[in-house]
């Protein structure tokens, strides 16, 4: 079964997978998720907030980034980050944005969608007392968000980010739609050139599966010691 | 009917919930089975259907070997009627359905037949007008009576009941003891682990106090409640009657 | 912003010479659904099997379980349709792995294969949570009855699991609509790939994706809708669901 086949073709590119492709893959899903927490908060602190427009606006961003799949999102953002540049920058023509950019603004983007409905859920989960507490001590909301509510909802929701991270490494795949050598970009690039289309992709498999499996196993370890502490 | 013999149970590797518990029920007894909580009594008559696994000693029912891995047990359950603390009514099934379920499914009776006699039970227990509500919307009380015609309406042998009234509000245990009472009477062979004692002194034959896994105490009803024997008896009397 | 708009480019005929661009996306609408719904079907049955299987007592099953979820949970979609679809057809042999790169349709099968399984790892996994979710004297009290296990499975726990865990499961719906889109990379030409190719012919980018994204959001609202009705006509009498 495996008689014709050349494993020595991943042992040669091994270089160009790793330090070209994995480090493209493990920096986007870095930023992105760093990104994607941050914006992720503040549209969860909007949807949460007293000012019922800007909840409604920051529901019906994340329903709408929720309802598309992410490969139209990639395309969406691939089109249209060159105009929004453009816009900010006041050039007279859309700007050329590397790849690296543009899918980092669309991961952010996305992600922070996901990322936002996970903080709700945290902050929601702070008991009501917490921030009572806080403004009897005459913390302002700022303060009490920043000091009191938000760390909490951090560490208690932390296993359901990290969780959301592993799925953001795995999606970040899928910039293969632009011809973009991430991992599995550089894996399918050395596949054609080669013709080792069952090798690279084999190998792929098995490099997300060991990754993604290691980091699962992580957050169920943590997940174990965070419910021992409680 | 129900033989009970040196039954060893350990949760893992250390933590012994049943030593060496011995006893029997005979046809048309009543025996209560009381104890503090963690005493291993539901553990018991959970033993007593398979629904407990337990590694030492043996209890035969009707002549059937319990912990014969030949024994149909399936079949074997569906001889003895069951009543759970938390009544366990199936909530996506009608009241009738509940009772019919296992009637079609394991005893393999028409859908009529099933329901005749369903509604016969309901009837007894007072609940015939609730027949097609959903458990849901029935008090616990009410629930718990239906779920002993359920446990009825596979014609038991004999009955289990697992604290029957512990999980119920105050005003609605005697609306499940009535139901009890009344099938003591009619000469049903029934295992009841409860608190009662009221219930215990009126229909009881026998009482087993149990402690720490053991049977501490197994003597008639008069012997128990007149002078029982040991200390820890009689410390948990003095707590369940002072109350 | 210097683009030129023109939003009667949908009812311009499209390069193929049959119909407009509208059509075009339409039919890309229709795969889309098509292999959504196949992809679902088998999400639903081998979640179901494997959901059951992480469920039940024996140490065994539950272990095939989870191996399978982690299996289908831990590797890109893209690359699991890769395996199907360029590597699953060298492995076999010769002429089976030829009768599979002949097959008309092929990216069709293998996205709605790839997706139904990659999904049934997430059905799966709500499935057991919902199962582990009941109290654990539904199962007994299913077993007290003489229900065997897979008649317990099959009347009581299923029905009940799978009323608790429909709104995950919509959503996972949902998410089978969207992924099918990956399989844009194995050449199905569904709802987003149309779009693309609309927007490589035409050089109406905006217009192109802000049709597709209507129609992805039209499902959306479609589906919720629906699953909010199926989820009230399901839902049981006085049963406050999530208690």
């Amino acid at each position: 079964m495996f008689g014709n086949l050349d494993f020595d073709v991943i042992r040669r590119s091994l270089p160009y997978l790793f330090l070209d492709g994995m480090s493209f893959t493990l920096m986007l899903t870095g930023l992105s998720a760093l990104g994607g927490l941050i914006f992720g908060t503040l549209i969860a602190l909007m949807r949460l907030s007293s000012y019922k427009l800007l909840g409604r606006i920051a529901g019906l961003y994340v329903d709408f980034m929720r309802s598309l799949p992410l490969v139209l999102v990639i395309f969406w953002f691939y089109f249209l980050v060159p105009y929004i540049g453009q816009w900010l920058t006041g050039a007279s023509r859309p700007i050329r944005v590397g790849a690296f950019t543009s899918s980092l603004v669309t991961f952010i983007m996305f992600e922070a969608a996901y990322f936002s409905e996970i903080m709700r859920a945290g902050i929601q989960s702070i008991s009501k007392g917490q921030p009572a507490a806080a403004s009897a001590l005459g913390l302002t909301y700022s303060q009490s968000m920043r000091y009191i509510v938000l760390p909490q909802a951090f560490r208690n929701m932390l296993p359901v980010l990290l969780t959301q991270t592993i799925v953001l490494f795995q999606d970040t795949s899928l910039v293969y739609v632009l011809s973009i050598p991430d991992f599995l970009g550089a894996a399918s690039k050395v596949a054609q050139r080669d013709g080792r289309l069952v090798e690279m992709y084999l190998f792929a498999a098995l490099v997300y599966f060991v990754i993604s499996c290691l980091a699962s196993y992580g957050v169920r370890r943590l997940q174990a010691r965070i419910a021992i502490v409680r | 009917m129900i033989e009970i013999s040196h039954v060893n149970k350990w949760y893992g590797p250390s933590f012994q919930v049943l030593k060496d518990c011995t006893t029997s029920v005979a046809k048309g007894e009543v025996v209560v089975v009381c104890g503090p909580s963690g005493s291993g009594k539901s553990t018991l008559i959970k033993c007593v259907n398979a629904l407990e696994p337990f590694q030492e000693g043996q209890i035969i029912l009707d002549g059937i070997k319990v912990n014969d891995p030949k024994t149909d047990l399936p079949k074997l359950r569906a001889r003895v009627g069951m009543v759970f603390q938390h009544f366990e009514l199936f909530p996506h099934l009608r009241i009738i359905e509940n009772l019919c379920l296992a009637q079609e499914k394991v005893l393999g009776r028409s859908h009529d037949e099933a329901v005749a006699k369903g509604d016969k039970l309901l009837e007894r227990v007072g609940m015939k007008a609730h027949a097609n509500k959903y458990p849901a919307e029935l008090s616990g009380g009410q629930q718990q009576r239906v779920a002993i015609a359920r446990a009825l309406a596979m014609d038991p042998i004999a009955m289990l009941f697992d604290e029957p009234t512990s999980a119920l509000d105050p005003e609605m245990i005697s609306e499940v003891l009535d139901v009890m009472v009344d099938l003591a009477h009619e000469g049903m062979t029934m295992m009841v682990v409860t608190h009662e004692m009221g219930f215990a002194s009126k229909v009881a034959n026998r009482v087993i106090f149990m402690d720490k896994g053991e049977i501490v105490e197994d003597a008639q009803k008069t012997d128990f409640f007149g002078s029982p024997r040991s200390e820890r008896a009689q410390k948990f009397l003095s707590k369940i009657l002072s109350h | 912003m210097n683009y030129n708009w023109n939003w009667h480019i949908f009812f311009e005929p499209n390069p193929t010479g049959a119909g407009t661009y509208l059509d075009l996306l339409v039919s890309g609408l229709w795969l889309t659904i098509k292999t959504a719904l196949l992809a679902w079907v088998i999400a639903l049955i081998f979640g179901t099997i494997v959901g059951i299987l992480r469920s039940l007592p024996s140490k065994a099953a539950s272990w095939v379980g989870f191996c399978y979820v982690e299996f289908f949970r831990n590797m890109p979609l893209l690359v699991q349709l890769f395996l199907w679809f360029f590597v699953l057809p060298e492995l076999l042999p010769r002429a089976a792995g030829l009768w599979l790169k002949q097959l008309p349709n092929a990216p069709f099968w293998t996205a709605a294969i790839g997706v139904g399984l990659f999904m049934s790892a997430r059905v799966a996994v709500q499935l057991a949570a919902g199962i582990a979710s009941l109290p654990r004297g539904q199962k007994q009290a299913a077993t007290a009855l003489g229900l065997t296990t897979a008649q317990g499975y099959r009347y009581v726990l299923l029905p009940m699991a799978f009323r608790i865990i429909m709104p995950p499961l919509t959503s996972e719906f949902l998410n089978t609509v969207k992924n099918t889109s990956v399989a844009i990379t194995i050449g199905l030409i569904e709802l987003t790939g149309q779009a693309r190719a609309m927007q490589e012919f035409s050089f109406q980018v905006f217009e192109a994706f802000t049709a597709a994204t209507v129609m992805y959001l039209a499902i959306n609202i479609i589906v919720v809708t629906g699953m909010r009705f199926l989820e009230r006509s399901l839902a049981i009498p006085g049963y406050i669901t999530g208690k």
